[in-house]
Formats: structure tokens, C-alpha cells, sequence
């Protein structure tokens, strides 16, 4: 039997980790995702857990300790934040070069400077193309659910890549909320024991882990990576109906609410996607076509999934919270990529929003969907949802 | 009434208004709602005016925005009536619920708002109660007596299970004890 549980973000990831039981947690603490090591030493201190538990001087070094472990052959995980993420960049691409299946919560934090503590998206955003997996989350639910869904995706044979499993700072991650905790038997039995095909320390099999390539295999060893992350997308939804079994959820590549015969719709992800429901649920009392859709599944991006979900509607907004100085904002980039295909393309418009914690409120949402619903707009003009200065 | 029921707690930071909303989210939880319980994240520095919010729903709970139409207001420290305006988008029909020795019109003068309020002097009853100035829990007394939203039962409970093993029976009975005190004492 499931239990319901008042949980933060935080304890629900840390929650995901015990019941995994890694072989390996790599911690060093940054807000807002020091809560969930937090839990998890707890765990590890009273025995819940028989983890490695490795305390590390950086992120760097996080990171470095999850490569030398998982290429070693062990399950392992670590969880980090803003500029944690942003140190362990060069060692990203080391883990999903070396086709590591590592996993890691990340909190969403904003990016230094100026300093700042709280959620945006700028930290995931900013290593999109470093060949990790990303799941993004709408609450506590779906980021306990996901952290075993990417366990088990990114240690499928023919994926081999590391997942990210993304929550929103503080909104998600230090906010209570009702939680389905499932059994410990059942997450564990799903996960399973990590059994590599090839690992470091077989002297029965020896193989290279992190050599050097030129010239001559470089080129080819980045088309496996990338041909990797084109079959993740596929395993994903095989994963997910494997999860379904015991959540009883769906774990789509995005969830379409109110989107069949929405004429407005707002594209969203995290935990401004409820804000958005929310919205929905007045705009539909009183008669408005409105709808959302939320991408979960951000690497690999679902385009042809997308278009399809949104050919023939008339208006889109595309919310992020995150900028791509000089450049389409992040999510609003893929969807216009998505459509070009499309002969039926909604209108669209781009809306950056909640950077550093900006708060969403309903009526902005709403006031997005009513200057959809006009028609009235420039789609080359970019909104600023709650900037002081600017009006809608 | 509106499907979601939604509270703010104004408090200063240290004053466990956090705690406050997160006893009457996890009480209503026990008794199989929605809920939802998260301060405003600030810079939080003791001392300094912060809010906290809970929701209880029969429904899930989307919406993860703060609350700017709360349906009850609950201020700790009577001092932010001077700084702070604590019944922004209260509706008339909604409840503030204040901590202050002084009386409901003292609170209704400071703060203009015409709808129901309530005075309650909990930080006497918390020191009397436990010898110290936490009228955190208290307050959440009033609040049962102003709108029923959770029960004295379920709060009873609440304490009992973060308390009982932290703090033994004696302090937790007097915690549970406040709690009655001030659903008794509040007008």
C-alpha cells in the first residue's frame, strides 16, 4: 500500500534515493538542493541506506566521484543546484561522453549575477546540449516518480546516457505538499540491481574508460552519443508504462490539460504549469477555449509529438523562465523548431517570466491568455511577464 | 465558499509561522485533504516581516502561486500592524485573526478592515503555558474556533506526532493545552 505523505520536493527526492539505495551518492551542499542530502545523510546515518556516501569539496569533484564510480560499475547519484551545476560543466560532458548512466536532481536555481538563491531555469538551460538526459517536474510527485524512471532509462543498454530529473528551487523543492510515497519493495524491485554490461574494474573484460580520441574516432564516438540520446526518447515511454504498472500514472512526453479544443495555449513547464491549470479551470467555467502543454521530457526534445499536438491550433505563448541572451528564449527556440513543418501553425508568442524567483501569479497567467484569445499581439515582440515597467 | 480554503500567517522571521502553516496543512492532510504549506521565500533573516501560507482543498491543488485572496489572515506579532499592510485582498467575508492584548477594535482601527477579526492573546498563553514566547501554535487554536477549517482533534494529533517523542508527554500536553486555551479565549 501507497501512503500519503506531506512532503517537500526535497523529501520526496530524497525519499526516491533511499528506496533506490545507490551504491554511490556523491554530496556537496548548495541551495536549494541541500535539503535533499540533507534527508539523505539522515538516511544513510540511520542505516535506511548501505551507500557509499562520498563528501566531496565541490561539485566538480561531485561529479568527477560519480564518473570514477559509475564507470567502476556502481549505481550513482548526486544532486545539485545553479552554480554546482554550472562548476560540474566540464564533468557533464565527461559522464554522457562516457556513456555513464548517472542521475541527478537538480533544484532550478538562477545563475550568478547577481547572486541570487532562487528558481529559474537558467542553471538546466545552460547545459541542454551536453548530452543528458532531462525530466522536467511539476511537483514533488512527479520528481519522486521520475528520479526511478530515469534510473531505469538511463541504465537501459541502449541508451547508457545520465539523466537530470529537474524541480523548481524552493517552489518545489521547500514547499509541503500531499505525496504518494509507494512501497519500498516495489521502487526497489522496479529499479532492480545495476548490472553493467562493461565496467572498469572487470580484469575478466578490460575495457578503456576516457581515452584520448583525434582525428581518427572522435567524430564517431559523438554519433553514438547522439544516436544514444535519439533511442532515449523511445525508451522513455517503454520505461514509463513499466512505472505506470505501480504509480498508476502516465508519463508522457508532455501533458496536454484542456489542450484537444484549446484555441489559446500556453506552453509551460515546472511547477508554473499548476499555476497554469489553475487558470484553465476559471477561464473553462466561463466558456474560454484555454488549454496547457507541458513538456516533461526536454532531452530528448519530443518535436514531431509536439507539432502534431498543436497543428491547427490558433495561438500559443511559450513561457520561460530562463533567457538565451541574443537568441529565442530556450523552450519558445524548440517549439518554433517543432512547428516548421506544420501547415497549420498557431500564432506564436514568446514570454520570459519568474527569473530569480520572480513570482507567477493567476491574473498574469490569465491576462497571457486573454491577449492570445485577441489575436492582438506581435509575435516578434517578446513579453516580460511581471517586469516592473511593463504592462502586458 | 471557494473549493480551495487559503490562509496567510504574517509573522516575523523566527516566529515559526512556517511551522504554523505546516501543523494546519499536515492536520488537515490526516484527515484526508489537499494541502499545501510554504512561506515566502525571501532572504529570511530573523526578525524581519515574512509570511507564510497554507491551503487545504477536497480537491487537488494546482495553483503553486502564493495566496493573494486568503480566506483567513492570522498575525503573530502585533507589531507588523504598524508596518505591514496584513489584510491585503481579505475579502469582507473572510477572517483576521490577531495576537495582541489589546481588543478586536484595536485591530480593526490599525488595520481599516471591516470584515470579522479576532483577538486572542497568545503569547500570554504560550508563556504561561510552556514558558516561552511561542504563540505560533496557539494561534492555530483561534483559528479553529474562527473557521473550522481543521479540528482540535486533528491538531491534537499533529502535535502529539512531532512532539510526543521530541519533547515527552508533559511539554506536549501543555503545547496541546495552549492550543485549547486560545480556542477558548479568542473573540
Amino acid at each position: 500500500m501507497s501512503k500519503i505523505m506531506p512532503f517537500t520536493g526535497a523529501q520526496a527526492v530524497a525519499n526516491a534515493m533511499r528506496q533506490i539505495n545507490p551504491d554511490v551518492v556523491a554530496v556537496f551542499p548548495i541551495t536549494p538542493q541541500t535539503e535533499i542530502m540533507m534527508q539523505f545523510a539522515k538516511f544513510h546515518a540511520d542505516g535506511d541506506v548501505d551507500t557509499e556516501l562520498v563528501r566531496v569539496e565541490s561539485e566538480h569533484s561531485a561529479m568527477s566521484c560519480c564518473v570514477g564510480a559509475s564507470a567502476a560499475g556502481a549505481r550513482a547519484i548526486t544532486a545539485t543546484a545553479s552554480a554546482g551545476l554550472a562548476l560540474m560543466w566540464e564533468i557533464l560532458g565527461v559522464a554522457s561522453g562516457s556513456r555513464l548512466p548517472i542521475v541527478m536532481p537538480v533544484v532550478n536555481r538562477a545563475l550568478s549575477s547577481p547572486i541570487n538563491i532562487h528558481c529559474d531555469h537558467s542553471d538546466a538551460m545552460g547545459c541542454r546540449d551536453h548530452g543528458w538526459i532531462q525530466i522536467f517536474n511539476e511537483n514533488a510527485q512527479e520528481a519522486y516518480e521520475s528520479v526511478f524512471l530515469a534510473v531505469k532509462l538511463a541504465e537501459h543498454p541502449d541508451v547508457l546516457l545520465p539523466a537530470m530529473v529537474c524541480l523548481d528551487g524552493f517552489i518545489t523543492s521547500h514547499g509541503v505538499q500531499n505525496m504518494e510515497l509507494f512501497e519500498d519493495k516495489e521502487m526497489k524491485d522496479f529499479v532492480g540491481e545495476y548490472q553493467p554490461k562493461k565496467w572498469l574494474l572487470n580484469t575478466d573484460d578490460p575495457v578503456t574508460v576516457g581515452p584520448l580520441e583525434l582525428q581518427d574516432y572522435f567524430f564517431e564516438t559523438q554519433k553514438q552519443r547522439a544516436d544514444a540520446m535519439m533511442k532515449a526518447k523511445e525508451i522513455y515511454l517503454s520505461v514509463g508504462r513499466e512505472l505506470s504498472k505501480i504509480t498508476g500514472k502516465e508519463y508522457p512526453y508532455f501533458e496536454g490539460y484542456q489542450l484537444d479544443d484549446a484555441e489559446a495555449v500556453i506552453i509551460v513547464m515546472n511547477s508554473t504549469a499548476g499555476n497554469t491549470k489553475a487558470v484553465i479551470d476559471k477561464m473553462r467555467s466561463e466558456g474560454k477555449k484555454v488549454g496547457l502543454l507541458k513538456p516533461r521530457l526536454f532531452r530528448p526534445f519530443p518535436y514531431e509529438e509536439i507539432a502534431k499536438a498543436l497543428s491547427g491550433k490558433r495561438y500559443a505563448a511559450i513561457l520561460d523562465r530562463a533567457e538565451s541572451y541574443g537568441a529565442n528564449a530556450p523552450l519558445y527556440g524548440e517549439i518554433k523548431n517543432a512547428l516548421y513543418e506544420v501547415q497549420e501553425k498557431p500564432k506564436l508568442k514568446s514570454y520570459i517570466y519568474g527569473l530569480g524567483g520572480r513570482n507567477i501569479f493567476e491574473a498574469e497567467i490569465e491576462n497571457v491568455f486573454e491577449t492570445l484569445l485577441s489575436g492582438d499581439f506581435d509575435p516578434m515582440e517578446v513579453g516580460h511577464i511581471g517586469l516592473r515597467g511593463e504592462s502586458q | 465558499m471557494k473549493d480551495i480554503f487559503e490562509i496567510r500567517i504574517h509573522g516575523r522571521g523566527g516566529q515559526g509561522a512556517k511551522t504554523a502553516s505546516q501543523f494546519i496543512a499536515e492536520a488537515a492532510l490526516g484527515k484526508g485533504k489537499f494541502i499545501q504549506s510554504f512561506p515566502e521565500y525571501g532572504p529570511e533573516r530573523a526578525g524581519a516581516p515574512m509570511k507564510a501560507f497554507a491551503r487545504i482543498s477536497d480537491k487537488p491543488i494546482h495553483s503553486y502561486a502564493p495566496v493573494v485572496n486568503p480566506d483567513v489572515v492570522m498575525v503573530i506579532d502585533p507589531t507588523l500592524l504598524e508596518t505591514v499592510n496584513v489584510a491585503d485582498g481579505l475579502s469582507e467575508d473572510g477572517v483576521l485573526i490577531v495576537n495582541t492584548p489589546k481588543d478586536t477594535q484595536w485591530a480593526q482601527e490599525k488595520t481599516g478592515f471591516k470584515g470579522k477579526c479576532m483577538a486572542v492573546d497568545a503569547t500570554k498563553i504560550a508563556f504561561e503555558a510552556v514558558g516561552k514566547n511561542l504563540p505560533n501554535t496557539p494561534m492555530i487554536g483561534a483559528l479553529i474556533k474562527a473557521t473550522n477549517c481543521i479540528t482540535l482533534d486533528a491538531i491534537t494529533e499533529s502535535i502529539k506526532k512531532k512532539f510526543l517523542k521530541k519533547l515527552g508527554e508533559e511539554k506536549t500536553q501543555a503545547t496541546i493545552d495552549a492550543v485549547k486555551k486560545a480556542h477558548d479565549e479568542v473573540k
